[in-house]
């Protein structure tokens, strides 16, 4: 169990440590913020949707939780064979121990990010409705981070190196943060659009951040909670399995 | 003298080819054992076989009497290995680095304290335990990782290439440190290297390997007067001949150059 904590501690000192990436890593999320929010906010009001910052920031919270968790997970590529993971293939640890312990700590970290994110937000007016369900807000937090860490490790297991990474950015995170509801609602989506929506465990998460932190949840709490559960569950499995299965 | 390494018809088979062919040998225990072959002989394979990182088509392997397949933990507990490439995590310090290793091979914590200050100062690192690996040259990158291998008082240390890419003073430093705890703690060293130099001043035993079979064994001595040479370095090449070895780049070798572009080495 020590090597779980070992790692989950390996994982914030590293984070602490690059007061420049931290920096660096909020650039996009305040300016999705405040262009996006200030920008397109008159035009959602008019359209009759209400306050757009109070739509928007649960979706970029979602975002800069997202791409941090995802780059956590496939730094596994380059640590593998330049870093402390391939000494970590060689200790007499079991692997699920190795990965659930870097899991861990790559989501501890993004929901670090997502909290500062979270803070300023209230600098370009978001507001919280109830203050009563913030613990539930950081459950989905937490998910959501999990979730991404894990599927970040279980992508990078299976390449070899970088140029993977690429295309997987491009066809499979760019269109699940797009199709999530992060950023326009999802309700009125045209037919084939809808069901990817559907299909799509971060719609589930942001939703779910939605509903706790004041707006509405149109899918309802209990389902988005249930449905990312399981997802992440079985996400954290499959990236068990394929993390035990790297040939170093 | 009790064999530490007992490799016997040893095999590892791939799709298309066979990279070690029924391969039977020992190392003592408390020698220094260099392994020597050309590209593509099947050293790295044999070596990833010995570490517990792939598993052998057939034959049998014991690492201080256990079985790395069977009893991995109990194989990895027994032996450290100093890799090719660093192994470190540059965003940490020394001491740190240390540490982890420590945790993970279970070392309690006043012996962990204790051992850590011991080689960091046998390695001249310790007034540096407070600097990121990040700013470490080359050479003390590799001092530290030798350290950690040492840390958990393992039987055997493999190391490969150990000395590759360092200046004069810190190979001459490495061997000493390698020599020195070899006599007072009776670690078994077990090396691969190009430098044939090398091989022969410090190694009380060679195997050579070539095309996944054993060529040639025995004391450096003994390869010069089987092959009629002066040098372990003609021994080497009159044993394996002359002609180049062709390699593929793999995603390693990529990535190694990428290293070296970005990083200090």
């Amino acid at each position: 169990m020590i090597a779980i904590y070992t790692l989950w501690v390996r994982q914030l000192k590293r984070y602490f440590r690059s007061k420049s990436r931290i920096v660096g890593s909020l650039g996009q999320p305040i300016l999705f913020l405040v262009a996006l929010g200030f920008g397109l906010g008159p035009i959602f009001q008019a359209a009759g949707q209400g306050n757009y910052i109070e739509f928007l920031a649960p979706g970029i919270i979602s975002m800069s939780i997202l791409f941090l968790a995802m780059f956590s997970g496939i730094e596994i590529i380059w640590d593998r064979q330049f870093g402390f993971l391939k000494e970590t293939m060689v200790a007499p640890v079991p692997r699920w121990q190795i990965m659930l312990g870097r899991t861990l700590g790559g989501a501890t970290v993004a929901v670090m990010q997502g909290i500062i994110v979270f803070a300023i937000s209230f600098l370009v007016g978001f507001r919280v409705e109830s203050w009563s369900l913030l613990p539930l807000a950081f459950v989905f937090m937490l998910l959501i981070a999990l979730l991404f860490t894990a599927l970040g490790t279980a992508i990078a297991s299976l390449l070899e190196d970088m140029h993977g990474f690429q295309l997987i950015m491009n066809f499979l995170i760019m269109p699940i943060f797009f199709l999530s509801g992060a950023l326009f609602p999802i309700e009125g989506v045209p037919g084939v659009l809808e069901w990817l929506v559907k299909l799509n465990p971060l719609a589930y998460g942001v939703d779910g951040l939605r509903g706790t932190l004041g707006g509405v949840a149109h899918m309802g709490l209990f389902v988005d909670f249930w449905v990312l559960s399981i997802i992440v569950a079985v996400i954290i499995a499959i990236g068990s399995y394929l993390f035990s299965k790297i040939q170093v | 003298m009790e064999s530490i390494i007992e490799i016997k018809n040893l095999t590892k088979k791939y799709k298309d080819f066979i990279a070690v062919d029924d391969i039977t040998f020992d190392v003592k225990k408390g020698e220094i054992f260099a392994f020597l072959g050309p590209n593509g002989a099947g050293k790295t394979t044999t070596i990833k076989m010995l570490t517990t990182l792939a598993n052998p088509t057939f034959g049998t392997i014991l690492i201080n009497g256990y079985d790395p397949i069977k009893q991995q933990e109990e194989t990895r507990a027994s032996f450290g290995i100093v890799f090719q490439d660093p192994s470190l995590d540059d965003e940490l310090t020394a001491y740190e680095n240390l540490d982890f290793h420590g945790m993970l091979y279970k070392i309690k914590l006043k012996d962990r304290k204790e051992r850590i200050k011991q080689l960091l100062t046998f390695v001249e690192l310790w007034d540096r335990r407070k600097d990121l690996v990040k700013h470490f040259s080359g050479g003390m990158k590799r001092r530290l990782e030798i350290a950690r291998g040492f840390l958990h008082h393992p039987k055997v240390l493999f190391l490969d290439e150990p000395t590759i890419g360092l200046d004069p003073q810190t190979r001459n430093h490495i061997w000493e440190y390698l020599k020195k705890m070899n006599k007072e703690e009776g670690t078994t060293v077990f090396l691969t290297t190009h430098y044939m130099e090398e091989a022969d001043k410090v190694s009380d035993k060679i195997a050579i390997i070539d095309h996944g079979k054993i060529v040639a064994q025995g004391t450096s001595q003994e390869l010069k007067s089987q092959t009629n040479t002066n040098t372990l370095e003609e021994a080497f090449l009159a044993l394996t001949g002359k002609e180049l070895r062709e390699e593929k780049p793999g995603a390693i070798d990529n990535m190694r150059q990428r290293s070296r572009m970005w990083h200090r080495r």
